[in-house]
Formats: structure tokens, C-alpha cells, sequence
């Protein structure tokens, strides 16, 4: 079988790097991670001319190779090194034919590495509308490269682009301008001391600090001594390589592109005088956050209730179906009930994925960066916090993730602090179910109490996160440097492809992540609750019986008085009444106390916990809800989930650090135990505290 | 007239003349903020801060701290 051909999709950020991938690979992609970081990698297979493949990296975005991120060090790691699996045979350099000219400075660099490349110029769409004229022969012959001049919205150009793939050997590799003039003495040097390497390499290498494998150490040590000259003359040195760059990227374009301002129409300044306004704008984003929890909530609710009586009747079906035992019981109360719990909130988080990737396709993110910095500032964060702030409301793990692009260290370190108590779609199971249980139902001004209780909840996350900030920004002494440029993207129609992918993705890996968590726990809990030590449990049949043999009860009703009897006993039963007297004040009983413990694994084991220990011992066809609405409190009487109890539980769950994944990954982009730690225990306790208070206030 | 690219007023068109590299992030620069290239003040955020410019026909919004460090002669009233 031959080799599949190595294709990295290399590109500045916006200009259409994933739509392109998408269009090559379409559903033959998976997403994962770096290996020891958690930048994540795209990649895809694509079918080639003559039953050829390409293997398909879609590498972060970047506007060059001098890397200030951890995303930007991928992409210039692999480009250096050779001995990579996914060096490429051939890069692919995306651009967006409105913004070429800052477009082409990331493909000089790339030319200068003499790696076979493709020019891709997208949006080609646009041209007529902005009055661009492209000369492509002349581009082609200033550029050194073939261009593919594609619409990933109008889906031209792709075949042009596989047949350029495929006959990547045809390609010339010589670099479009000699760099090493910015300081030829030196570079001659460098050449000298390095024969047999490429000194754009060699120059890459000394001016930033990456890992280059191991092959590359000996000489990158060597290379030290080239580092004589101060940071500031490199830095001086990197800027007249910049003026040299762009100097040859206008002379090619003033050739090779006319722009008819005449005929160029830009709505972008009209949107943005309305959308940047300084109170229209605040307005809009508010009406918009006011749209997503409206949605997130109304118009869920028939997919979750059929997922719901679903999964009920699974359970029940395969009761009467399989032979009695211990497996059909496991399967039947542990892990049928288990998985419902997770499968119901899929509507949820698909609706909540689909309208963050919108927000950021289209563009509108960076607006509301623009808008929030000042005010964010302010609190020790930046525009760009708003960010992780707002994707925090599907999963804290990316949120962190996208906090890499925050330039000032503090402001970074901050962000990552607060983030998880924004509220997670991992807290959506929790606050649904138990919202649905002990907020009325009814309407005022059109909105339901309910979805206004959940808008509530998701203000709370957001106003302690920022107030946290604020006290974080006076506490922490932390001297850095604060820089902060922001790209204003166009205005984009989202790509329905796009968006469609995204959220399939994300969707697909919350309920992967979180089901094989789930489904582990509720196993165990299932073994834990049907079986127990003592002899009260084995003979729980015996001692019910005896003591309401004198009374005059139903069969169904002894059934019942054994189960809870058993469960009460079981080991699960032992360990939840050990931990009550801790949660008795905040309103809870042992077996939600069960919930959380199993819940500080991740939040949304809480429902399908209890759903797990409900079923144990029950026969009748029941939804999670009705059993929880069916709980009567063992020592006030009265349903157990009522609203002070309910309120107090919604809190403990808007404050804790509940996420064994979000610590890891806090842990990982501080590189310390030292903040995750100090969250774990100061958000549980604050949780804790505010619990209590709010059951002691409204029982 | 030399000012500096965080006193220029909205809709106000210069040209670089120099910037301070060792204030500027590299970044920066190679979004196209350099001598000789073009820059117009588009719109001023809430509070006076941060901007949202035109350099060179890229689209970018930077801060007043940053922007100090930008000197502009201004190329139309």
C-alpha cells in the first residue's frame, strides 16, 4: 500500500483554516490531543486523484512562525522537525482573499523553510462584492507555488486543490525572498558555523524558545553561542525581518491585486456601530445570553422528556425479558438507569454548543471582547476572559483551554481561577431536574419561573466569578506585562457545516467523557447498594415481616418497607449515614449525600446517582423525576426535595469545585498543584457554607 | 504633526512613523503595525478604551496602554 501523503493545513486564524478541512475530509476526521499537552490536533483522511490518500492535519491557527502560545509552538515544532510522523510532505497555506496581504507574511516564512507549499486563497466568493482582481499567473510565478483560488461556501475550488495535492512533487521549493539580509554578517555566519542547515531554521531556533526533539539538541545547544546578541537587538532584528517581508508582499500585490474601492461594499462598520455601541451593544449581547437560556430550556423539554420515559421503559423491558439474577438486575437498576441519566441531557448541551459556535463564527465574539475589556479590566481580567467565561458555560476544560490567547499572565492566571464557577453544562442535569422539582411552574412577562431560576443560577456563576476575580486581583502579587491585540474578524453566515461538525463533536466527547465515568460509578454504586454486610441486610425480609406482621399492610407496601430496609443497610446505606450528620443542616438526607460524594468525580454523576439508588429494589416503570418527587424527608415528613432544600442543593452545586478533569487541566496550564488545590477547597467550602445558610434561611 | 495612535479621534486617517518595538508585542507588528503603513481610528469602546483600528487593512482593536507607544502623523482632518 503506498504512503499517504502528509498534508498540513497551516493558516492565520479566521480565514476559513477549518472550513477547508472540513471540505476535504468531511465526517473521516477525529479530534484528540497532543501528546503531553492539550492543544487539540485535528486530523482527517482525504481521497486524492487516482485512489490516492492525504492524511490531514489542520494545525492551530497562527499569523507567523515566531510562536507566543502553546497552540503557535505546535505548529512551528512539527515544521522543524523532520523526523516527525506528521512532517508534512506538502504545507497548505489558507488565506482569505480580503486580508492577503497580512495573509502571505505566514507563507514567506513558510517558503523559507523549503517545504513543498500550496497557496489556498478562500472566500473567493467575496471578490465581486469588494471589488478584488487577482492576476493568479503572476502570483503563481512572485510566489513560487500554485494557488488554489476556492469557496469553501460555495464548495469551488476543492477538487483544483486535491489535484494540487496530489501532484505535490511537481512544486518548487525555493524561498520567495533571502532573509538573511536583514543582517548579512551575521547570517553568514550562522551558515558557516552550520553547513548543512537551513539558517531560517537556525534563526527560528535561536529566537524562540521550543522544543525541537531530540535529535536537533546537539545542535541547538551549539547554537547558543549565536545568542550574543541582546533580546533587544533579536527583537530589533525580528522587525526589520517583518519590514522586509512585507516590503516583498507589496511590491508582489501591488501587481497582482486591484482593488475597486468603487464597487466595495463593507457592512462591517455599519454592524459595528451598532453592535460595538455603548448602549445598543450591551444591550444586544444581553438580549442574546437572555435567548440561549430561553432555549436551552423551552425548547428541550419534548426530547428530554421522551428520552426520559424511554430509558423507563428500557429498564422495565429488560426486567421482564431477561431471566431474574443479578445480572439482569445490575443491567435493569444499575446501568440502564445510570446511562439515562447522561443520554436525557444531550438536547441541552447540542443546543448550547450550537449557539456558542455560531456566536463564534459569525464573528460576534470579538465584538463582545472589544466591548467588555474596559469594564473586565477592572476587575483584574481582560476582554478576552469573556471568552473562556462564556464557553465555560458548556465545559470548563476547553474554557481554560482558550484562555492560552490572554497575553498578561495575571489576567491569565485569573481567568483560569474563576472559570469554573461559571455555570458548566456538567451542572445543567443538576439544576433541571431539581428546578423542575421545586420551582412552580407559570410564566411572567412570557418567560417561565423556571427558565428564569436557571438564568438566575447562570448570573450567580458569572457574578462570583467575577467577584472572585476582583478580590484575586487584590491578593495576588503578580508583576507582568499586559499586551492585548484582538483581531476584528467580518462579519460571517455561519458555514451550517461547520457549526453542524461542532457541535456533533463536542457533544459526542461530553457524552463519551462523561458516560464511561458514569457508567463505572453506577456499577459500583449498584454493587454497593444491593448488598451489605451485616445481617440485618440478609435477613432484611424476615425482620420487616416479623415487625408489621401485626399490621394490617398490602404486599406491595411489605415490598416496599424491605427494599428501603435493604438499601438502608446495604454498604452504600452504612456510608451515607455515616457522612449525614455533615449534610443534615444543609437539608439533605444520606442518599443525596451519596450523590455528591460520587459527584466530586464530575457534577452530572449526581442525577444518574440517584437514579441508580432509587431503582435498587423497585419494580414499577418510574422516571428519575417522579421517584425524586416521590421522596419523603425521614425526619420532617414532607417531599425531601422542596424548595429550601432544593435552593440549598442548587447553591452547593453553583459553588463547587466538583471536577476531577477541570483540576487536571488547571494543574496542567499552571504547572503547579498549587491552584487547583487551592480552588478544590476554598469553592467546596464556600459551597458549603452558602448551603447551609440558605436551608437554615427559608426551612 | 506627530502624535501618538491613542490621541487621534474617531474617523481621524495617519501614517506610522515609528513605533517603539520594545513596548510592542511582536504580534503586533506583524499584523502590520510598521512604519509607513496607514491606520484609521474606527470606533472607541465604552470607556474610552480600547481601540478599534484600520492598520494596513487588517482589522484589530488594541489598548490605550499599547497604543502610546505608536507615533502617527495625521493624514486627513
Amino acid at each position: 500500500m503506498p504512503k499517504h501523503i502528509n498534508v498540513a493545513l497551516i493558516g492565520n486564524p479566521n480565514t476559513g483554516k477549518t472550513s477547508v478541512f472540513n471540505a476535504l475530509t468531511g465526517l473521516n476526521q477525529k479530534v484528540g490531543n497532543y501528546p503531553g499537552i492539550t492543544v487539540e490536533k485535528k486530523e482527517g483522511l482525504c481521497k486524492l486523484p487516482r485512489g490516492v490518500k492525504a492524511h490531514i492535519i489542520d494545525l492551530p491557527g497562527t499569523y507567523s512562525l515566531n510562536a507566543s502560545s502553546l497552540d503557535e509552538n505546535v505548529v512551528i515544532e512539527l515544521l522543524l522537525n523532520k523526523n516527525d510522523k506528521d512532517y508534512p510532505d506538502v504545507a497548505v497555506v489558507v488565506s482569505d482573499v480580503e486580508n492577503l496581504k497580512r495573509n502571505l507574511l505566514l507563507y514567506t516564512q513558510i517558503k523559507d523553510l523549503q517545504i513543498p507549499t500550496i497557496l489556498v486563497i478562500n472566500m473567493s466568493d467575496r471578490m465581486a462584492y469588494k471589488g478584488i482582481h487577482l492576476d493568479i499567473p503572476y502570483l503563481e510565478e512572485q510566489l513560487q507555488t500554485k494557488i488554489a483560488l476556492i469557496s469553501t461556501r460555495k464548495g469551488k475550488g476543492i477538487d483544483q486543490l486535491k489535484t494540487l495535492i496530489a501532484n505535490f512533487k511537481e512544486l518548487p521549493t525555493t524561498p520567495c525572498l533571502n532573509a538573511s539580509e536583514i543582517d548579512p554578517e551575521y547570517f553568514t555566519r550562522l551558515k558557516k558555523a552550520f553547513p548543512n542547515q537551513l539558517v531560517y531554521k537556525l534563526w527560528l531556533v535561536i529566537t524562540q524558545d521550543v522544543n525541537f526533539g531530540k535529535i536537533d539538541r546537539n545542535e541547538v545547544d551549539a547554537l547558543q553561542s549565536f545568542k550574543t546578541k541582546s533580546k533587544a537587538d533579536l527583537k530589533r532584528l525580528q522587525q526589520k525581518e517583518t519590514i522586509k517581508r512585507y516590503q516583498f508582499i507589496n511590491d508582489t500585490l501591488k501587481k497582482g491585486q486591484t482593488i475597486d474601492l468603487k464597487s466595495a461594499k463593507d457592512l462591517r462598520i455599519k454592524l459595528d456601530r451598532i453592535l460595538t455601541h455603548k448602549v445598543w451593544g450591551y444591550l444586544i449581547f444581553f438580549a442574546i445570553l437572555l435567548v440561549l437560556f430561553q432555549a436551552i430550556y423551552d425548547w428541550t423539554e419534548v426530547p428530554m422528556d421522551f428520552i426520559d420515559s424511554t430509558f423507563a421503559s428500557l429498564s422495565e423491558w429488560t426486567k421482564n425479558v431477561l431471566p431474574e439474577g443479578a445480572f439482569t438486575n445490575l443491567l435493569a437498576e444499575g446501568i440502564i438507569p445510570g446511562l439515562g441519566g447522561i443520554v436525557i441531557f444531550i438536547p441541552q448541551i447540542a443546543f448550547l454548543f450550537l449557539i456558542i459556535s455560531i456566536l463564534e463564527e459569525s464573528g460576534y465574539m470579538s465584538r463582545v471582547v472589544f466591548l467588555m475589556d474596559r469594564i473586565m479590566r477592572r476587575f483584574g481580567l481582560s476582554g478576552k476572559s469573556v471568552v473562556p467565561l462564556i464557553s465555560g458555560t458548556a465545559c470548563a476544560i476547553p474554557a481554560i483551554m482558550a484562555t492560552r490567547n490572554i497575553e498578561s499572565w495575571k489576567e491569565r492566571l485569573i481567568t483560569i481561577l474563576v472559570t469554573p464557577f461559571t455555570t458548566c453544562s456538567a451542572r445543567l442535569p443538576v439544576y433541571l431536574i431539581i428546578i423542575s422539582l421545586v420551582i412552580p411552574q407559570g410564566r411572567v412577562l412570557g418567560l417561565s419561573y423556571q427558565a428564569l431560576t436557571l438564568m438566575l443560577l447562570y448570573l450567580i456563576g458569572f457574578g462570583t466569578a467575577i467577584f472572585s476575580a476582583w478580590i484575586l486581583n487584590k491578593v495576588l502579587k503578580i508583576k507582568s506585562k499586559s499586551f492585548f491585540v484582538v483581531e476584528m474578524p467580518n462579519y460571517k453566515l455561519p458555514l451550517v457545516k461547520n457549526v453542524a461538525l461542532t457541535v456533533l463533536e463536542k457533544t459526542k466527547s461530553f457524552v463519551f467523557g462523561a458516560g464511561k465515568i458514569i457508567l463505572a460509578i453506577s456499577i459500583v454504586l449498584w454493587f454497593l447498594a444491593s448488598y451489605g454486610p451485616s445481617d440485618d441486610f440478609n435477613n432484611a425480609e424476615e425482620i420487616v415481616t416479623t415487625s408489621y406482621a401485626s399490621e394490617n399492610i398490602s404486599s406491595e407496601e411489605l415490598q416496599q418497607k424491605i427494599a428501603s430496609h435493604k438499601l438502608e443497610h446495604s454498604f452504600i446505606g452504612i456510608t451515607g449515614r455515616a457522612i449525614e450528620p455533615a449534610i443534615r443542616p444543609l437539608g439533605y438526607d444520606w442518599k443525596i449525600g451519596i450523590a455528591i460524594v460520587s459527584s466530586f468525580a464530575a457534577r452530572e454523576v449526581f442525577v444518574g446517582t440517584l437514579a441508580t439508588i432509587y431503582s435498587v429494589g423497585s419494580d414499577e416503570e418510574e422516571t428519575i423525576k417522579n421517584r425524586m418527587a416521590g421522596e419523603v424527608n425521614p425526619i420532617l415528613g414532607g417531599p425531601l426535595f422542596n424548595f429550601a432544600s432544593g435552593i440549598s442543593l442548587l447553591l452547593f452545586y453553583a459553588f463547587a469545585m466538583q471536577c476531577m478533569s477541570t483540576l487536571a487541566i488547571v494543574k496542567r496550564e499552571t504547572n503547579s498543584w498549587k491552584w487547583p488545590m487551592l480552588q478544590l477547597v476554598i469553592m467546596s467550602a464556600f459551597a458549603y457554607i452558602v448551603a447551609l445558610i440558605a436551608y437554615q434561611l427559608l426551612i | 504633526m506627530q502624535i501618538t495612535l491613542a490621541d487621534i479621534k474617531r474617523g481621524q486617517q495617519g501614517i506610522i512613523t515609528d513605533v517603539s518595538s520594545i513596548h510592542i508585542p511582536l504580534k503586533l507588528l506583524e499584523m502590520g503595525c510598521l512604519p509607513g503603513n496607514q491606520v484609521e481610528l474606527l470606533q472607541v469602546a465604552p470607556f474610552a478604551d480600547p481601540l478599534y483600528l484600520n492598520i494596513n487593512g487588517t482589522h484589530l482593536a488594541i489598548r490605550k496602554e499599547t497604543a502610546i507607544h505608536i507615533l502617527i502623523t495625521i493624514s486627513n482632518a
